[in-house]
């Protein structure tokens, strides 16, 4: 635990490797999971890396103890969301891997997560986007923080870190905005309004071959294969259906009267 | 029947939302009605009897001050207290954030964004930004469900009055504390996430949202925007409509100076009626416009805005 003598922060930043979704996504199976051919970093997860890499910075980086690993779970491809921090700065790596945590939903996930996070001995402050790019729930946050007894500083477009360890975050949302703060240990989710995330250089990457990754299984954390994929999960995808594509309608060019004809448009479809 | 518990939040009068009686609807439909209502007076909580809730409990202690913890708690109280066969929250951030929560204190299965709950507690919902829709059931504990606006029909008003029970939700445990809050400037239109129509505009208002304002108001309208428009300022971020701002599934979304980037689409593409206005005939957007108009919006929308007040005589 870090306090006003400036101890070291030990800051964690959850990463997820996601299907980019520039390209088309399916899913697939008997549990209708997700394909994650063609995965990257969530995108959303960048901005989670570089608010924890500025907090760390902020009390002098790793120079001055302040470590930030990056935990990504998930299969082999999992790795890669890991490599991508380390290069933008992250101190070391964790990959939670095993196969039978396939399929989990954000109830396993949280419970991995969380043991993981007792296995490594706890942090001052956890980090993750604001939800991953494909499972679109957000709800692993929460449930973290639910299971750690942390306070959740979720959705944050400011951050803001004092030398007592009291976090003060700015929260915007259909409410408006708000300003909430916590001492650590916490848990902090962050929007793409917190940051610019850093592109890593040349320097960085070669620095990133040198760093640690260790590898966990569920074993070590604790974990049964029970606990978590389908057979842990609360909840479970009957069946799936690909939306049929939207067809694209009718295209005109305005020549003078396309407001009118957008209403008539909107007359002919009883929406006025 | 079975007890079906609604989460009603800050009420903006003593009314129920619009959202809130969609719940409401949706509740009544599955089992009795029952309501966690975590704000207003007595009296609003009595009241929510007139659309067939028996019991609503209220909470002893103050929620407003504590992020999420205090609330779900108090959610996960009135569950045990009812003995609820469902929890139903608004598809908001904070709704999802207290469902997530109630749902590891329940040891039951959370599902999201959910478009319609069948008798037998199985919901779909899309995913993938709305290219599927899938059927889940929770498999342990009781559904946890948020729903999204615009799902159902709004219950009405009949008679009633409900039992109010006031509980005590019990320790949040470590909560963030709620320091400060900018209520976003009212602007008398409907709530962009629960709104039947919503008008929205990109980087082509180039700085004046009046000509998107107009047509909002001349359909009662909600205004949205995209990410380029509320970076840009012109516009408050809570109208951001996409991946990372608010999710939107209306009877009519009208899109003006907006590409149709993937993250933009994947915050209104369920919407039933898409319309686009761009002055660029290879946009994305048209790709999944029901009707597309090649134009300059400086003129389309002002056009249309003053052709539906010609029509409704005004
Ligand atoms: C992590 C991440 C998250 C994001 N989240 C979101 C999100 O939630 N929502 C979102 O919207 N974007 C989001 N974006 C941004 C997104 O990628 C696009 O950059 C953005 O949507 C573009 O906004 P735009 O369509 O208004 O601007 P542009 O792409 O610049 O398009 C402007 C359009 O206006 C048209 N136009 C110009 N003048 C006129 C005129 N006079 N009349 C008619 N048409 C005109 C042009 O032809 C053009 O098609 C996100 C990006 C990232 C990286």
């Amino acid at each position: 635990m870090s306090d006003a003598t400036g101890t070291p922060l030990k800051i964690l930043v959850l990463v997820k490797h996601v299907p980019d979704a520039q390209f088309d996504r399916h899913l697939s199976g008997p549990g209708h999971t997700i394909d994650r051919q063609d995965s990257i970093l969530s995108e959303l997860d960048e901005y989670a890396v570089e608010a924890a890499l500025q907090l760390a910075e902020s009390r002098g980086g790793p120079k001055a103890g302040n470590t930030v690993t990056a935990l990504s779970m998930g299969p082999e491809a999992a790795a890669s969301a890991v490599k991508k921090s380390l290069q933008m700065g992250a101190t070391d790596g964790v990959h939670l891997t095993d196969p039978a945590l396939a399929g989990s939903d954000s109830a396993a996930t949280s419970l991995a997560l969380a043991a993981a996070v007792r296995h490594l001995g706890g942090f001052d402050l956890i980090v993750t986007g604001m939800a991953s790019t494909d499972g679109e729930t957000s709800l692993v946050p929460s449930q973290l923080a639910e299971r750690l007894g942390l306070p959740q500083l979720t959705l944050a477009s400011r951050v803001e870190l004092d030398g007592d360890g009291i976090l003060t975050v700015r929260r915007d949302g259909e409410f408006g905005s708000q300003t909430v703060q916590a001492p650590l240990p916490a848990l902090l989710s962050v929007t793409d309004q917190a940051n610019e995330p850093r592109y890593p250089n040349f320097k960085s990457i070669i620095a990133a071959k040198k760093k640690k990754v260790r590898t966990l299984g569920l074993a070590e954390i604790g974990v049964s294969t029970e606990q978590v994929g389908a057979a842990g999960s609360w909840t479970r995808v009957l069946s799936a259906e690909a939306r049929p594509p939207r067809q694209a309608g009718t295209i005109i060019k305005d020549t003078g009267d396309a407001g009118i004809r957008l209403v008539d448009f909107l007359a002919d479809q009883k929406l006025l | 029947m079975a007890n079906i518990l609604v989460y009603i939040d800050t009420p903006a009068g003593e009314e129920p939302t619009k959202a809130q009686r969609e719940l409401l609807a949706l509740a009544a439909a599955l089992g009795t009605p029952v309501a966690a209502v975590a704000a207003g007076s007595a009296d609003a909580a009595a009241g929510l009897g007139a659309y067939g809730v028996t019991t609503a409990y209220t909470s002893a202690g103050d929620l407003d001050g504590l992020l999420v913890a205090g609330k779900a708690a108090f959610v996960a109280a009135a569950a045990r207290a009812a003995d609820a066969a469902a929890v139903l929250l608004p598809n908001t951030g904070e709704g999802k954030e207290i469902a997530a929560r109630v749902g590891i204190k329940l040891s039951s299965g959370v599902i999201t964004d959910a478009t319609g709950i069948a008798p037998d507690l199985t919901v779909t919902k899309p995913v993938l930004a709305g290219s599927y829709t899938v059927a889940a059931r929770a498999v342990h504990g009781i559904p946890v469900v948020t729903v999204k606006s615009n799902s159902v029909d709004p219950a009405e008003p009949g008679a009633g009055t409900a039992h109010v029970v006031e509980l005590e939700a019990g320790e949040p445990g470590p909560a963030a504390r709620i320091t400060g809050t900018a209520a976003k400037p009212a602007s008398g239109r409907p709530a962009l996430q629960e709104a039947r129509i919503v008008v929205a505009g990109g980087r082509g208002v180039d700085g004046d949202f009046g000509p998107v304002e107009e047509l909002a108001d001349a359909l009662g309208a909600a205004v949205g925007a995209s990410r380029a428009a509320t970076d840009a300022g012109w516009i408050g971020h809570e109208a951001q409509v996409g991946q990372t701002g608010t999710t939107v599934s209306p009877q009519l979304y009208i899109s003006a100076g907006i590409s149709g980037a993937i993250q933009q689409k994947a915050g209104m593409q369920t919407s039933t009626v898409i319309v686009a206005v761009n002055k660029d005939e290879d946009a994305p957007v048209f790709e999944i416009a029901d009707f597309g108009v090649v134009g300059d919006l400086a003129t389309v929308l002002p056009q249309a805005a003053a052709e539906i007040r010609r029509r409704r005589g005004e």
